[in-house]
């Protein structure tokens, strides 16, 4: 029962990622009828974001320490940050600490500008085009992008820790009854889950509730018929694209204490992403939510040790089988409508 | 108007002398020099570096390609000399290759064997490399090692830990300098068993290729020898980036050990996952939870950062080595890139000299002449002590290194400390032994 719940847990965990950047996936296509395969690039550079943070606070200046020396045998340099001058020691560690949660609002502007640039610059044109063109040029801005972070960050993984208060684990067990480590999880994945339940909250407020959503959403009904009552959908849509833009970012800045970013990381994701999106229904938001989770907890079951002593090598397969049977049985997927890839 | 007479004697005389000035270069061939591909004729030799320039191991790739044009400046009478000066053959006098000048040309294997092999190809066909050396991945070498054989050209193997590249898929052609898995489970398990005692319940992850396959094969050999149990052995795939649900099931199985025989950044997330779901503070069987990382290198310490914190593994040298060679190398790569190498780099480099070594003590380029003069080669001075580079399966045998991840680093750099060099006897094995046996090292090829 315990390797139940932690492998629930742990798809909580996964289905948080998927359902984020299905969700953006999904606002894009809603919107604008473009299929992103940048979108994964958008995640990958939301982490870079916080890669970036982490090194703009750490920069520092080198202290001949004449005690010690270095690999050569010289006097050792020793890195002193920028932060430790400024605020004192005690507070300019605890700011660099925090670089992750900070980098959130960094990356916000950040993530809006990189979303907004890429709908007017590029994926305008092609707008009116198939969804073979939109798939083939947005592909090709993915790799673009992933090359760019390759060549300024180098091809490594790079460690971004999360805050000490939130490293460790937490004994999930003792507080459903269980005995101590039995279900241990760590405390920033708890953090993920909540951090994408929260995101994923204000995204649909934002649509219900507010008078901008819902010309949006009138919008993805009825695209010409807005645009007669003379209001700018284009400009909504382009500020759609940004915001989905920066739930992509968001996704990936709070993902990068989980696996340490590296450029290939939106590729790792996107492919899966749109797995979900399909299988949710495109265009369909609460449908790339639920599929985000449903999927992202059979994957966790699929590579539990009793499963894969019936079934070896389910768990690669197990997110596409049920994509073929879900598509076999409703072709519109699990929440989309009828038609929607048809026009 | 000249007028030719034909008699049966001239005829016969000029057939005979005709005849004879045909067959001449023929006989001078056979008896003097035998042809091979590539064989330089200009005032300089061509050597291939093949390197992952991209993908996953770039970063190592860029590591290596430094080596070997640090190698190549050396050869030349460049720099300082670096490990030319304590290097036990005094063959090569800093003149280049038997009086040629060391050129090279580079590819980009990004860690796949086909686009590995097509470089390699490339550098053979079109730019006449005559040696072909590099990679950081098993499967990539056992590839680019048979590409080698086939064509008739000698590869000094880069960095790779498969027991198959000098066991079942060993080749006359091909030789390694770097160390294997069995060497590192061989070094490693009397540490781990010092350190952890004998009664312990492992729990392998395995990247599920040739290199993982044999990693986990030596280590559970080596660890079962000494009394540990292992729970259960789980192949991860290659491409697989969160190990959360491998690392899951782990709490519960049993286990107080989990070895992670991952490589790259595997190991760097398989780790981070590890310690983020509380193992290392985790106690089962009233044990202390511990995790081994068997093969461990610089540049993936870097990676993992603060995680790699005591954390015990193997490596094939390390840059604090206090020996002549190591200290010369260090001096050389530290004065001129500013940091110090990586064992890949340290590989890397000791396989150019080595082959320029032989040419040299060969006088010749022929493959077959360098392969001759490498097999039982014992030499010292480039780090690891006295160093053999056996005969049956061109396999070097050397000290090998257990390291842990240092608790206070001072620098990036200073992530690994070496807690015993393992002496070489302890890590020699019979050519015939099982994890090295089902292949031939075969006859050499020198290509046309």
């Amino acid at each position: 029962m315990d390797a139940i719940i932690l492998q629930i847990l742990n798809g909580l965990d996964k289905g948080s990622a998927y359902a984020l950047i299905a969700l953006g996936l999904t606002l894009i296509f809603g919107t604008l009828g473009v299929v992103n395969f940048a979108h994964g690039a958008l995640f990958m550079i939301g982490a870079f974001c916080a890669v970036t943070l982490n090194r703009l606070l750490t920069l520092s200046h080198q202290v001949v320490d004449e005690t010690r020396t270095d690999f050569l045998g010289n006097p050792l340099k020793v890195d002193v940050p920028y932060m430790h001058d400024l605020f004192g020691e005690a507070t300019g560690a605890a700011i660099i600490d925090w670089s992750v949660p900070l980098a959130i609002l960094f990356s916000i502007p950040v993530m809006i500008a990189v979303g907004v640039i890429m709908e007017r610059g590029l994926i305008k044109h092609f707008y009116r085009r198939p969804h073979a063109d939109q798939i083939l040029v947005t592909f090709g801005l993915a790799i673009v992008l992933q090359e760019i972070i390759k060549q300024i960050f180098g091809a490594n993984p790079i460690p971004t820790p999360a805050p000490d208060a939130f490293t460790g684990s937490f004994d999930f067990g003792v507080l459903l009854g269980f005995d101590p480590n039995a279900i241990i999880y760590p405390y920033w994945r708890l953090v993920y889950f909540a951090f994408a339940a929260l995101i994923i909250g204000a995204v649909f407020a934002f649509l219900q509730f507010t008078t901008f959503g819902m010309v949006v959403r009138a919008g993805m009904a009825d695209r010409e018929t807005v645009g007669l009552l003379g209001i700018n959908i284009d400009r909504r849509f382009t500020i759609m694209f940004g915001l989905a833009a920066a739930v992509a970012g968001l996704a990936g800045v709070m993902y990068a204490p989980i696996n340490s970013p590296n450029y290939h990381m939106g590729m790792d994701f996107l492919v899966l992403s749109f797995v979900v999106v399909v299988v949710g229904g495109m265009g369909s938001l609460p449908g790339a939510v639920a599929a985000g989770f449903l999927l992202g907890i059979l994957e966790s079951f699929a590579s539990m040790n009793e499963i894969k002593q019936i079934l070896p090598g389910i768990d690669q397969i197990i997110i596409y089988l049920v994509a073929i049977i879900i598509l076999l049985t409703r072709p519109r997927g699990l929440m989309g409508r009828k038609g929607v890839m048809e026009d | 108007m000249s007028k030719t007479t034909l008699t049966r004697r001239g005829v016969l005389r000029t057939g005979a002398v005709a005849g004879a000035g045909v067959a001449l270069p023929t006989i001078f061939t056979a008896s003097s020099a035998r042809a091979f591909t590539n064989a330089p004729t200009g005032g300089s030799v061509t050597l291939g570096f093949n390197v992952p320039q991209t993908g996953p191991y770039a970063d190592e790739g860029a590591d290596e390609l430094r080596a070997y044009e640090l190698a190549v400046e050396h050869l030349n009478g460049g720099g300082d000399g670096g490990m030319l000066n304590t290097f036990s053959s005094k063959a090569l006098d800093g003149s280049g290759i038997l009086g040629k000048k060391v050129e090279y040309v580079t590819g980009d294997t990004q860690t796949k064997s086909d686009a590995a092999r097509a470089s390699a190809k490339s550098m053979i066909e079109k730019d006449g490399a005559i040696m072909i050396t590099g990679g950081s991945s098993s499967g990539v070498a056992i590839a680019v090692q048979g590409l080698c054989q086939e064509a008739g050209v000698i590869f000094m193997a880069g960095l790779t830990h498969s027991n198959d590249t000098t066991g079942k898929d060993k080749k006359a052609n091909g030789f390694r300098h770097f160390f294997n898995a069995y060497m590192s489970g061989a070094a490693l398990a009397p540490v781990l068993a010092k350190m952890y005692g004998a009664d312990r319940k492992a729990y392998h992850l395995t990247a599920d290729y040739t290199w993982g396959w044999t990693q986990e094969e030596s280590i559970k050999a080596a660890t079962e020898a000494l009394g540990w149990e292992t729970v259960n052995a789980v192949k991860t795939p290659l491409a697989q980036t969160d190990f959360s649900s491998y690392i899951a099931p782990v709490l519960n199985s049993g286990a107080d050990v989990l070895v992670l025989n991952h490589y790259g950044g595997n190991m760097v997330n398989s780790l981070t996952n590890a310690v983020q779901f509380g193992l290392r503070e985790k106690q089962v069987n009233g044990k202390n939870f511990e995790i081994v990382v068997p093969l461990y290198s610089r540049l993936m310490a870097r990676g993992a950062g603060e995680n790699v914190k005591g954390i015990f593994g193997s490596t094939n040298w390390h840059w604090s080595l206090q020996d002549e060679g190591s200290k010369a190398f260090v001096q050389s790569f530290g004065t001129k890139y500013g940091f110090p190498p990586s064992q890949a780099a340290h590989t890397c480099y000791v396989q150019t000299l080595l082959y320029a070594d032989a040419v040299q003590r060969a006088g010749s380029f022929d493959p077959c002449a360098v392969g001759e003069a490498l097999a039982g080669f014992e030499f010292d001075g480039l780090g690891n002590g006295p160093t053999l580079y056996r005969a049956e399966d061109h396999q070097c045998f050397k000290d090998v290194l257990v390291v842990k991840g240092k608790e206070n680093p001072t620098s990036e750099f200073d992530l690994l400390e070496v807690v015993e060099v393992t002496p070489r006897a302890q890590v020699e094995y019979a050519p015939d032994h099982p994890m090295f046996a089902g292949g031939s090292l075969g006859a050499c090829n020198p290509g046309a």
